[in-house]
């Protein structure tokens, strides 16, 4: 098979790849006036016909998406851009905002001709500092170029975009709770329906997009549709609901490998061949014990589940929620399974928003019985007690707003069913793993 | 005259013209007063309240539910510090980073150290696990991160 050529990574290498004007030397704005001229439905086809399913997590067909909001209303309608990546393992929109903040600019004009959006606010988590400065510099830029603010290469287009800072929660993910925080509330999840495109930010129809579904967007208009769906996966002729996994996507591997990385693959490539092919192995000559398939609210592959493809329908098939953020976590053959658990139930009872209370309490107890296990006190009947507790809490048992408590509870599902052997070999020995700087982190 | 100086409130009005209320300034504006002032005291929240047109209560609410701003009872210090304790950056050491770094310079998490300099943290992913372990100093990161680096760093804020 021929090597593929990165797309959305093309310009990352380019000395000065974040100025204007070497966007513009590569061809970057140099059809925007022609797709602000285009009718917006058309633009939005473009997009749903080239099959682009949503890059933050859930897969949701971005022209699917963009259909929903009302015909003909008389605006504001509002695209809320979600830069919040927090995912644990996913850092690909760091290096898209970091290293070709114009590339996201030109997805965002698209979208929001496509949307009939004249605002765009930019919900950038804080800890991405570096991400900020350069998208500063770069919608500054446009500003002063003409290609933001009013009446855009002369196309009676308008668009402004705001660069909105959080405050270090992961469920301003949550594209309704990132919505109630760019509100300057508490970043809570709604109840929907209303889906943000009824009525979202400031109570009018908005649409959040992630930041890598964007840049797609951005080459989507340049390469086509046709060019889009000659990358990745068909949808599968058996399962009349899959939508397929089209284009390019980008992958982060990290954890134990050699050199980890993000890099830019066609939807569909395997675990074992991220691990092998681009990062390197798994450090220290050790075989890989357990893979997070797409960030850790997916759950795991065992060493066994290796071959999976990862796009949109392959980590599904092996009993994990799905491929996330295609964030790949590698967890080496001498680490214990428990002690990896019990890193992912604390991240989840500490950025639980508490408003469900089977998520705040389920994460809080399901951390605590793996720090009685850890603690060397642990008895067998946990790991069904934290089979119970996980099973109960989420947008699938129904209790739930948002599917936080989902990517809480798939984890320790997936842990218990797949290295159940590893659990129980602990607790028999009764041995203990919490080590002093855990203990140290606990009194915070 | 209230705390915050009329450099900050002028900052914080400017911001209005970006939303559609004025209720959307209150994260922006909690960073400015933050930043500014090492900690967001009570008077503060007060003032910031009456600038945005809100209940000092809402102001509150929001602030506390972030676990980002530090109170007047526990200000930050001239820098901020933290250490990703999240899965990539724990399988490959992170947390003994931390650890190791807090007992040499005796400070304890969410704390300041003695001379005011710099205040450590842990914080959940920081979204640069190609690099872990890593670390924020204020909001720059730097990566694949030693006992060594970290204390290049810290000894030159």
């Amino acid at each position: 098979m021929a090597k593929f050529e990165p797309v959305l990574f093309a310009r990352i290498h380019k000395p000065d790849s974040t100025s204007l004007k070497s966007y513009q030397a590569d061809g970057g704005y140099s059809r925007l006036k022609e797709f602000l001229s285009m009718a917006p439905a058309d633009v939005a086809n473009i997009v749903k016909d080239a099959g682009l399913r949503g890059r933050g997590g859930a897969g949701f067909p971005t022209g699917l998406k963009w259909t929903f909001l009302p015909k003909d209303h008389p605006g504001p309608i509002y695209l809320a851009i979600n830069a919040d990546e927090s995912e644990p393992g996913t850092f690909n929109n760091r290096y898209l905002m970091e290293l070709d903040p114009h590339q996201l600019i030109e997805g965002i004009m698209l979208a929001c001709h496509a949307i009939k959006s004249n605002n765009a606010y930019l919900y950038l988590r804080y800890e991405y500092g570096r991400s900020y400065r350069v998208l500063d510099a770069a919608v500054k830029e446009c500003y002063a170029a003409g290609l933001l603010g009013k009446n855009i290469l002369g196309t009676g287009f308008n668009l402004d975009i705001v660069l909105h800072r959080g405050a270090g929660a992961y469920i301003c993910g949550e594209e309704t709770g990132l919505i109630e925080s760019l509100e300057g509330k508490r970043a809570w999840p709604r109840i929907k329906p209303p889906f943000p495109a009824i009525e979202g930010l400031f109570r009018k129809p908005t649409i959040v997009n992630n930041v890598e579904t964007l840049c797609c967007v951005t080459q989507i208009l340049y390469r086509g549709g046709e060019w889009f769906k000659s990358i990745g996966v068909p949808p599968d002729p058996n399962n009349p609901r899959d939508p397929g996994s089209y284009g390019p996507k980008l992958y982060c591997v990290s954890g134990h490998v050699n050199k980890p990385c993000c890099v830019e693959l066609p939807l569909g490539v395997t675990a074992r061949e991220l691990i092998e092919e681009h990062a390197g192995g798994v450090w220290k000559g050790r075989k890989a014990k357990a893979v997070v398939p797409g960030g850790i609210s997916m759950g795991f592959l065992s060493d066994k589940e290796l071959d999976t493809k990862l796009d949109f329908a392959g980590p599904g098939k092996v009993g994990c929620l799905g491929l996330g953020t295609a964030a790949v976590v590698v967890v080496d053959d001498q680490t214990s399974m428990v002690d990896v658990l019990y890193n992912c139930c604390r991240f989840m009872s500490h950025e639980s928003c508490g408003q469900c209370t089977p998520c705040r309490e389920g994460t809080a107890w399901m951390t605590k019985i793996l720090e009685r296990i850890r603690s060397g006190n642990g008895r067998l009947t946990d790991l069904d007690l934290l089979t119970e507790v996980a099973g109960s809490m989420g947008i699938i048992p129904g209790t739930t707003i948002c599917g936080l408590s989902d990517g809480a509870a798939w984890p320790v599902k997936n842990a218990i069913s797949k290295f159940r052997g590893d659990f129980e070999e602990y607790i028999k020995s009764g041995k203990a793993s919490v080590t002093s700087a855990q203990k140290l982190m606990a009194v915070h | 005259m209230g705390v915050l100086s009329e450099e900050v409130r002028e900052h914080i009005r400017g911001l209005f013209p970006k939303y559609p209320n004025k209720r959307a300034v209150t994260l922006p504006a909690l960073h400015l007063v933050h930043d500014t002032y090492r900690a967001v005291s009570k008077e503060a929240i007060v003032e910031i309240a009456e600038l945005l047109e809100l209940h000092p209560s809402e102001v509150h609410d929001t602030m506390t539910f972030y676990n980002f701003f530090k109170d007047e009872k526990n200000p930050l210090g001239k820098h901020r510090v933290w250490f990703c304790r999240s899965i990539s950056c724990a399988l490959r050491g992170g947390e003994e980073l931390f650890e190791q770094v807090c007992n040499k310079y005796h400070v304890h998490p969410g704390e300041k150290s003695g001379d005011g300099k710099f205040t450590v943290e842990f914080a959940e992913c920081l979204g640069a696990c190609e690099g872990a372990p890593c670390i924020l100093v204020n909001d720059e990161c730097h990566m694949d991160m030693t006992v060594e680096s970290t204390s290049k760093l810290i000894d030159k804020l």
